[in-house]
C-alpha cells in the first residue's frame, strides 16, 4: 500500500481504521497479584543482599579490633599468640596456599582425564553412569575423606613420602630437614600429619568437583568440528587437542579454579590429617603445617574477646583470597568459548 | 561421533555376491573392484596387534614390577608398587605399538591408555573411600542400638552394643529442615527475581551471591558463634546450627537455581507474555514448571552439601550425648559433627562409633543425591513420554476452553484460521462445545458467521500444531 508518487518522495502508509482501543503496553499497569509477585521478588533480593551484606560487613567489623592492633605486622609475622599481641598470617596463609597448591596438583591431572575419558572415550552406554558416580563423589561428606585420611593413608601413604624424599630430594620442596632420609631407622612420624598427606586428602575431595566442571565443557565441543577434524584425518588424541581441548579451555581452568576455592575452604579433612605448625616452610612431605580454616576450628573455643577478632582476621584474609580466585575463575569462564551457544 | 562403522552396513565388496539373483540388486555389484586385493580399511576395528600390545604390555611391566620389588632394588609398599606398574605399563606399551606403528598412532594409543587407567585409577580410589568408611562402620552399624540409643547410656568404655547415634541423626534431621525452611523460599524467590527483573540491583545481587559462594564454611559458623551466641547470649543450640547451615547453603541454591531458570527458553516466556499473561503468571505456569526438575536437583544439591558440613555446626551446635528434640535450646549434635568428636577418642568402639556415624551420614547424603539424579535427570523442557502426552492432553483442553470462550464472549464461531490454529477440539465432530444456542450477532461484525457444523468438520489441523507442541519445538531448537 505504500505508494511511491512522481516526484520521489516515500509516504508512509496511513492506517486506515484508527483502533479504537488503547494501545497495550505490557509492564505499563501491572495488576495486583504481579505487584505482589515484584514485591516479594524484589524483597527476597534485599534480604539476601541484607544477609549478605551482614556477614561481609560484621566480618569487617569483628577484624578490625586486631587488625589495628596488629597493623601492617599482621601479614609479615609467623606466630599465632594473639593474647601476647603476637600474631599474623603469614605462616598461616603460606600453609594454606601450599596444601592447595598440593591437593591442585594432585587433582588437576586426574580431574582431566576423568573428564576425557568420560566425554570422548567411555562406551555411551556407560556415559551416564560415570557421570552419576563422579557427581555422586561430588557430594560424599568432607568429614567421610577426613576419617579415610587418618586412618587408612596416613598409615600408608608414609612409604611414598619416604620414597619421594629419598630419591626426589633435589625438588626442594621434596627434601626432609627433620630426619636424614637415608636412615632406616628414622621414625615413620616423621612423614605423618604432613601437608602433603592433607594435600592428597583435599585432592581427592575436589577432583571430582573439578572434573565435572571439565567435563560440561567438553561434552559441549561443537560436533561439526569434532567430525571436521576426522575428516581431515586427525587421530582421536588429535581430534582431543584440536577441537576439545582447545574448546573447553575455559572449563579446565574455571574447573581447576573452583577446586582450588574448595581446597582453600577446606575446615575439617585438613583439621583431622595435620598437625599445626606456625612456622613457614614449604617441606610439604614433613610433619607439620596449618590453613586458616583449621586455625580458626582449633583455636575458636579457648579464644580470648581479642583472639576472636584475631581469627575473624584470618577469616577475612581467606575469605578475601578465595574470592579472588573464584571472580578470576568466573570471568576466565565468561570470556572462553566454552558453552557458546547454550542459550537461546 | 567416530567416523568408523560408514563402513560396517554398507555392501562389502569383498564378498561374493549371492547366487540368488532374484532378489533385490544392488548397483555396482558387478562393477570390477577398484583396487585390486588391498583389504577393505575400518578405522575402528579392534585389530590383533592392539589387543597383543595391550596383554604383552600388561604382562612384561607386572614382570618388571615384581622383579623390581623382589629381587632388585629395595623398594617396598602397595602405592610404590602402582605407581611403578603403571609408569612401566605405559612405557612398554609405547614401544610395543611404535614397534609398527607411525607416531602420530603411537601419541593416539598412548594418550588412550593414560586418560582411561588415570580414570579408572580415580574411579577405584573413590569407591575405596566409600567402601573403606561403611566397611570399618559394619560394627556399629550391624547393632541395632546404633539406631535407636544415644550416648547418654554409654561411658567411654561400654561396648558396642550399648548406646548409639541416635541424638545425631535427630539434631541432623531437624537442624536441616530448619535450614530448608529459611533456603527453600527466600533462595528459590531470590533466583527467579535475578532472572526475571532487569536492571542494575539484580546485577548487583547476583555479584554479591556469587561472591558469597566463596564463604568458607568455618567462617560462616563463626559469624552465627560471635552474632547468635556471644553477642545475643542465645547459647549453642540446633537453631544456631541450622542458621549457619543456611548462611552457607543460601549462596549455594540460589547459583544452582539461578543457572536452571537461565537455561527456561526465552520464546517460551514470550510466548505466555504474548497470550496476555502478567509476569506473576508467566513466571507460575511457564518459567518455574518448565525448571521444576532442575529447582528440585538445585535443592537437594545445597542439602547433600548442607547435611555433610561439620565446621559451621562445631562452633554453633554444641556437644551432647543425649538426644535433644528440642532445637532451640542446649546442645544438638548433628552425624558430621558426632563422626568427628568420637573420631578424637582413643578407644576402638567410640572410632567404631565415628565410622558408624560417617556411614550414616553417607548412605543419607548418597540416597538424597540419587534421588536428585531421578527428580532431575532430564534438562528443562525435555520431558518424558508420559509428560509429553500429559502436556499435549492439557493443551488440547486449553485450546477447547480458548474456542468455547471466545465463542461466548464474541457470540461467534471462532474462523477456520483460528481453528486451524488451536487444533481441533477434543468433542466429536458432531456435537462441538460452540453449538450451543444461537449467536446473538454482535454490533460490529467483521467475519461472517460459520456455520458449527463447518468448525467440526474443518478438523484438518493436525495434532501437532497445537500451541504446546509448538512451544515444545522451540524448546528442542534452543
Amino acid at each position: 500500500m505504500s505508494a511511491t508518487d512522481v516526484t520521489g518522495t516515500f509516504t508512509p502508509p496511513t492506517p486506515t481504521q484508527p483502533d479504537r482501543r488503547p494501545r497495550v503496553r505490557p509492564g505499563d499497569a501491572p495488576d495486583t497479584a504481579d505487584r505482589v509477585f515484584r514485591g516479594f521478588a524484589v524483597g527476597s533480593g534485599i534480604a539476601v543482599l541484607a544477609i549478605m551484606g551482614m556477614v561481609g560487613l560484621f566480618l569487617g567489623f569483628r577484624a578490625l579490633l586486631a587488625l589495628r592492633s596488629a597493623g601492617w605486622s599482621f601479614l609479615t609475622t609467623e606466630a599465632w599468640e594473639p593474647d601476647s599481641h603476637n600474631f599474623g598470617i603469614k605462616a598461616v596463609l603460606f600453609g594454606t596456599v601450599l596444601i592447595g597448591l598440593t591437593a591442585i596438583l594432585i587433582a588437576v591431572p586426574f580431574a582431566l582425564a576423568t573428564a576425557l575419558f568420560i566425554s570422548e572415550y567411555a562406551p555411551r552406554r556407560l556415559q551416564r553412569t560415570f557421570v552419576l558416580l563422579v557427581d555422586l563423589m561430588a557430594a560424599v561428606p568432607s568429614v567421610v575423606y577426613g576419617l579415610w585420611g587418618a586412618f587408612f593413608l596416613q598409615g600408608n601413604l608414609t612409604g611414598l613420602s619416604r620414597w619421594l624424599s629419598t630419591y626426589l630430594s633435589w625438588i626442594p620442596p621434596l627434601s626432609v630437614t627433620i630426619a636424614d632420609p637415608n636412615d632406616p631407622l628414622a621414625t615413620a612420624t616423621t612423614y605423618t600429619s604432613s601437608t602433603f598427606i592433607a594435600g592428597v586428602v583435599v585432592a581427592m575431595m575436589i577432583t571430582p568437583i573439578a572434573s565435572s566442571v571439565m567435563r560440561e565443557a567438553f561434552i559441549q565441543a561443537p560436533p561439526g568440528e569434532r567430525e571436521g577434524a576426522f575428516a581431515l584425518g586427525a587421530t582421536k588424541w588429535g581430534m582431543i587437542r584440536a577441537v576439545v581441548l582447545p574448546y573447553g579451555r575455559g572449563g579446565i581452568i574455571g574447573g581447576t579454579m573452583l577446586g582450588l576455592g574448595r581446597a582453600l575452604g577446606e575446615t575439617i579433612a585438613v583439621y583431622m590429617i595435620i598437625s599445626p605448625v606456625f612456622t613457614m616452610k614449604w617441606h610439604i612431605l614433613q610433619n607439620g603445617g596449618i590453613s586458616v580454616s583449621a586455625l580458626i576450628a582449633l583455636r575458636w573455643g579457648s579464644a580470648s574477646d581479642f583472639g576472636l577478632s584475631a581469627l575473624f582476621a584470618a577469616g577475612l584474609a581467606l575469605f578475601v583470597m578465595t574470592l579472588a580466585v573464584n571472580f578470576v575463575a568466573s570471568s576466565i569462564v565468561a570470556r572462553s568459548r566454552s558453552g557458546a551457544g547454550a542459550e537461546g | 561421533m567416530p567416523p568408523a562403522r560408514l563402513g560396517a552396513s554398507a555392501s562389502r565388496p569383498g564378498q561374493a555376491p549371492p547366487a540368488r539373483t532374484q532378489g533385490t540388486v544392488l548397483p555396482g555389484q558387478d562393477l570390477p573392484r577398484p583396487s585390486g586385493d588391498r583389504p577393505r580399511l575400518r578405522p575402528g576395528a579392534v585389530r590383533r596387534s592392539d589387543v597383543l600390545a595391550l596383554v604383552g604390555a600388561a604382562m612384561a611391566s607386572m614382570g618388571v614390577t615384581w622383579l623390581l620389588f623382589n629381587e632388585l632394588a629395595p623398594f617396598s609398599g602397595l602405592l610404590g608398587e602402582i605407581v611403578v606398574l603403571w609408569t612401566t605399563f605405559v612405557v612398554l606399551y609405547a614401544l610395543l605399538v611404535s614397534f609398527d606403528e607411525s607416531v602420530q598412532a603411537v601419541r593416539d594409543r598412548l594418550a588412550m591408555v593414560v586418560i582411561s587407567s588415570l580414570a579408572v585409577l580415580l574411579l577405584v580410589a573413590l569407591a575405596f573411600v566409600v567402601t573403606y568408611v561403611l566397611f570399618r562402620g559394619r560394627d556399629a552399624l550391624t547393632h541395632l542400638n546404633t539406631f535407636t540409643q544415644d550416648l547418654s547410656v554409654a561411658g567411654p568404655l561400654s561396648p558396642i552394643t550399648q548406646g548409639g547415634i541416635l541424638h545425631g541423626v535427630v539434631g541432623t534431621i531437624e537442624q536441616i529442615t530448619m535450614s530448608l525452611l529459611i533456603t527453600v523460599p527466600l533462595g528459590l524467590t531470590c533466583a527467579v527475581y535475578l532472572n526475571e527483573f532487569r536492571g542494575p540491583f539484580p546485577r548487583f545481587v547476583r555479584t554479591i551471591v556469587e561472591a558469597m559462594t566463596a564463604l568458607p564454611s568455618i567462617v560462616a559458623g563463626l559469624f552465627i558463634y560471635t552474632s547468635y551466641i556471644l553477642t545475643f547470649g542465645l547459647g549453642k543450640s540446633g537453631s544456631a546450627a541450622a542458621l549457619a547451615l543456611s548462611i552457607m547453603m543460601l549462596p549455594i541454591i540460589i547459583r544452582a537455581a539461578d543457572v536452571v531458570i537461565r537455561l527456561v527458553p526465552g520464546n517460551l516466556r514470550e510466548a505466555s507474555l504474548a497470550m496476555g499473561a502478567g509476569r506473576w503468571r508467566t513466571v507460575w505456569h511457564v518459567v518455574l514448571p518448565t525448571s521444576r526438575s532442575g529447582l528440585a536437583t538445585a535443592v537437594i544439591l545445597g542439602t547433600a552439601r548442607g547435611i555433610g558440613e561439620t565446621s559451621p555446626v562445631l562452633l554453633t551446635a554444641g556437644y551432647g550425648q543425649a538426644t535433644n528434640f528440642d532445637p532451640t535450646g542446649g546442645p544438638q549434635v548433628s552425624l558430621p559433627l558426632l563422626a568427628f568428636e568420637l573420631f578424637k577418642f582413643p578407644n576402638e568402639t567410640m572410632r567404631a562409633r565415628s565410622f558408624g556415624a560417617a556411614a550414616t551420614l553417607l548412605v543419607l547424603v548418597l540416597a538424597l543425591f540419587i534421588t536428585a539424579r531421578v527428580v532431575g535427570g532430564r534438562g528443562p523442557g525435555n520431558l518424558s513420554p508420559r509428560q509429553q502426552r500429559q502436556a499435549a492432553r492439557s493443551s488440547r483442553q486449553d485450546a477447547e476452553r480458548f474456542v468455547r470462550a471466545h465463542a461466548e464472549r464474541q457470540g461467534l464461531v471462532p474462523p477456520s484460521g483460528l481453528a486451524l490454529l488451536l487444533g481441533p477440539p477434543v468433542a466429536p465432530p458432531a456435537a462441538p462445545p460452540v453449538a450451543r444456542g444461537p449467536a446473538p450477532a454482535p454490533p460490529t461484525q467483521i467475519h461472517p458467521v460459520v456455520d458449527a457444523g463447518t468448525t467440526g468438520s474443518g478438523t484438518a489441523a493436525p495434532e501437532d500444531q497445537s500451541p504446546a507442541d509448538a512451544a515444545g519445538d522451540g524448546e528442542e531448537s534452543s
